[in-house]
């Protein structure tokens, strides 16, 4: 494959709680219009990557550059409006706003008038509507408090708030994990979709099939550091698990017994 | 949805509208004089302090967090509105522009209290109710040192004339005045004139009806009720969390500051217990119109509904010669009602769904 400019580079990152480093010293391209998933056993430090990212968590060492530019750290309005969105694993839904409220939360449209910030609750409720319409998730209401929607309709709105806002970059935090089979399949179509469109999609998943069945590369995290990265067609799921759980690619059957166990805790 | 849904819909979130409807008639029947214009305005006045300080305290609820601080924030500013007032009109200033000077020290204290509160709140995560139980203290403790611990009176008559004004006044049959009493009006007759609409009334009439359009209809509004839905959703959705935290205690103090600068024009005094009975009045107002302790819920239309029943039971309660003590008793019995109604209505509207 031809090198090709990465659209997201991690450099040294590093992020620690208090004692804990949950993020150390990562560094890691993201290829552009390409599916990148991330994955590690939990605490890893894949969701908090993802936030610093997303800029809900700033980092306590290290830079991230978008498009050779320094992306603003611990600032999630900005990274916004760079472009890049980002579906919790939670969906990050305030559950008791409508639907308009929760894909325009952060960014309401709004007309001035005499020095207040009067809302355009028109506008978003058509907008999200049409938004809704593309990706064909129905709804039985938009103006009541989201959380009178199923799991799956909320994940709609989630993915919905996401995409409406036309970003280059979508981060995926376990996409499928709250889904039917249906819904899944639903979601995993998407993904195809949207990278068809051209957008970088980075997701991170548990699920070793569905990594495996959407993903272009494969980046592993293990106790907080970047320990690989694999192109999918290059790589199997043995190779994978080996890295998720020992952080290395080498089979050592030493290591193999004592280090799942000490990894598992 | 059928309508008889939405009524119900519209019964159990507007329980306290129903409720003081039934207490007005309550007391109406059975309370002599209770049904007149002046005692319902006099129920309206009665409940301002509460409706002012409860505005502020309703931002705060639906963000999830408590002020108790704006009673004796509200005592604070009084003496300080109260004690400029007195020594610029003692060293001659003319009563109106000792009035506007005095506006600005009482409103930047209202802002100051707001700040640090929160700045602790909003930036040291000192939980709000700590960090506002401080402020409590701190501020009758200042008002106290401030006035030396007496009511700060002998103010220009102005004063008291404009906190008590009505915009018409008139005598059946015989005439009708706009803003002040006619002249040479015989004693005989003074006590027959209809006063009408209190201007104290219209002033906070038009401040409620602006923050019902800020916190319903606004960015600010919106982010407000975000916020208090869930701090780290509003995070990732870009809303700068803490400042808007900032902002909304300091708006609680400022209104705070605008229940005191009432007070002295009510009553032509400062004084430091001035809200001592209105910190939980106000918290009382807020929970009966609806909010939730929990955040993320709640109204100004509420609050208004809040203050008139906490008005009309003072008010009635004394007419039917009941011993006031017993009004402490409805009012906690009230909130106590009100907040288990709303558990039982919202697990009920979860059914219907």
């Amino acid at each position: 494959m031809a090198k090709v400019e990465p659209i997201i580079s991690i450099r040294n990152l590093t992020k620690k709680f208090g004692g804990l480093t949950a993020v150390n010293n990562v560094d890691l391209d993201i290829p552009p219009a390409r599916i990148t998933a991330l994955v590690g056993s939990n605490g890893a430090g894949k969701s908090t990557l993802i936030q610093m990212l997303s800029g809900f968590y700033k980092p306590t060492s290290g830079e991230i550059y978008y498009k050779g530019e320094p992306l603003p750290l611990g600032n999630p309005l900005s990274v916004k409006n760079l472009g890049i969105e980002t579906i919790y694993q939670d969906l990050s839904l305030a559950e008791l706003l409508d639907v308009p409220d929760n894909v325009f939360l952060g960014r309401e449209k709004y007309r001035t008038v005499m020095g207040l910030k009067i809302l355009d609750r028109d506008h978003m409720k058509a907008e999200s509507e049409k938004v809704l319409k593309r990706l064909k998730i129905n709804l039985p209401f938009l103006h009541k408090p989201i959380r009178f929607l199923s799991g799956g309709q909320r994940q709609g709105v989630s993915i919905g708030r996401a995409l409406y806002w036309n970003a280059e970059v979508i981060i995926m935090d376990e996409p499928t994990a709250a889904l039917g089979i249906k819904e899944k399949k639903q979601v995993m179509n998407l993904i195809l979709d949207l990278k068809a469109n051209g957008v970088t999609v980075i997701i991170i998943s548990h699920e070793m099939s569905d990594v495996f069945e959407v993903s272009d590369c494969i980046a592993v995290l293990y106790q907080g550091k970047c320990v690989g990265v694999r192109e999918k067609n290059k790589t199997n799921i043995d190779d994978i698990a080996r890295l998720i759980i020992t952080g290395s690619s080498e089979e050592s059957p030493v290591q193999t017994a004592g280090g799942e166990n000490e990894n598992r805790h | 949805m059928s309508r008889f849904y939405k009524l119900r819909e519209f019964a159990l979130k507007r329980w306290s509208l129903m409720f003081l409807f039934v207490l007005l008639v309550f007391f109406s029947i059975t309370g002599r004089g209770f049904f007149s214009i002046e005692n319902y305005q006099d129920i309206f006045l009665a409940s301002t302090s509460i409706m002012l300080l409860g505005i502020g305290v309703t931002f705060v609820i639906i963000t999830g967090g408590i002020d108790l601080s704006v009673g004796f924030t509200m005592g604070f500013t009084s003496v300080v509105m109260a004690s400029i007032v007195r020594h610029l009109s003692q060293a001659g200033f003319g009563p109106g522009i000792s009035i506007l000077i005095a506006f600005v020290p009482t409103i930047a204290v209202g802002i100051i209290t707001g700040l640090i509160n929160g700045y602790i709140v909003a930036y040291l995560r000192v939980p709000p109710f700590i960090a506002t139980l401080g402020m409590y203290g701190i501020a009758h403790g200042a008002a106290l040192l401030w006035s030396g611990g007496f009511p700060v009176a002998n103010l220009p008559d102005t004063v008291i004339s404009i906190g008590n004004r009505y915009l018409f006044y008139f005598l059946p049959g015989k005439w009708l005045a706009f803003f002040h009493m006619p002249e040479g009006v015989p004693h005989s007759a003074l006590r027959h004139v209809v006063r009408l609409i209190p201007l104290v009334a219209v002033v906070v009439i038009v401040i409620a009806l602006f923050m019902v359009i800020i916190l319903s209809k606004t960015k600010f509004g919106k982010h407000t009720y975000a916020v208090g839905n869930s701090m780290v959703v509003s995070r990732r959705a870009g809303i700068k969390v803490r400042s808007h935290l900032l902002k909304i205690y300091c708006l609680a103090s400022l209104f705070a500051a605008l229940g005191g600068i009432t007070y002295v024009f009510r009553y032509g005094s400062g004084n430091a217990e001035a809200g001592a009975a209105h910190m939980l009045n106000s918290i009382a107002a807020v929970v009966i119109g609806g909010a939730s302790l929990y955040g993320g819920t709640g109204d100004i239309q509420g609050t208004i509904i809040g203050a008139l029943i906490i008005g009309a039971l003072q008010i009635g309660l004394v007419i039917l010669a009941v011993q006031p003590f017993y009004q402490y008793i409805a009012i906690g019995a009230i909130i106590i009602f009100g907040v288990i109604l709303d558990q039982f209505s919202q697990g009920k509207l979860n059914q219907i769904e």
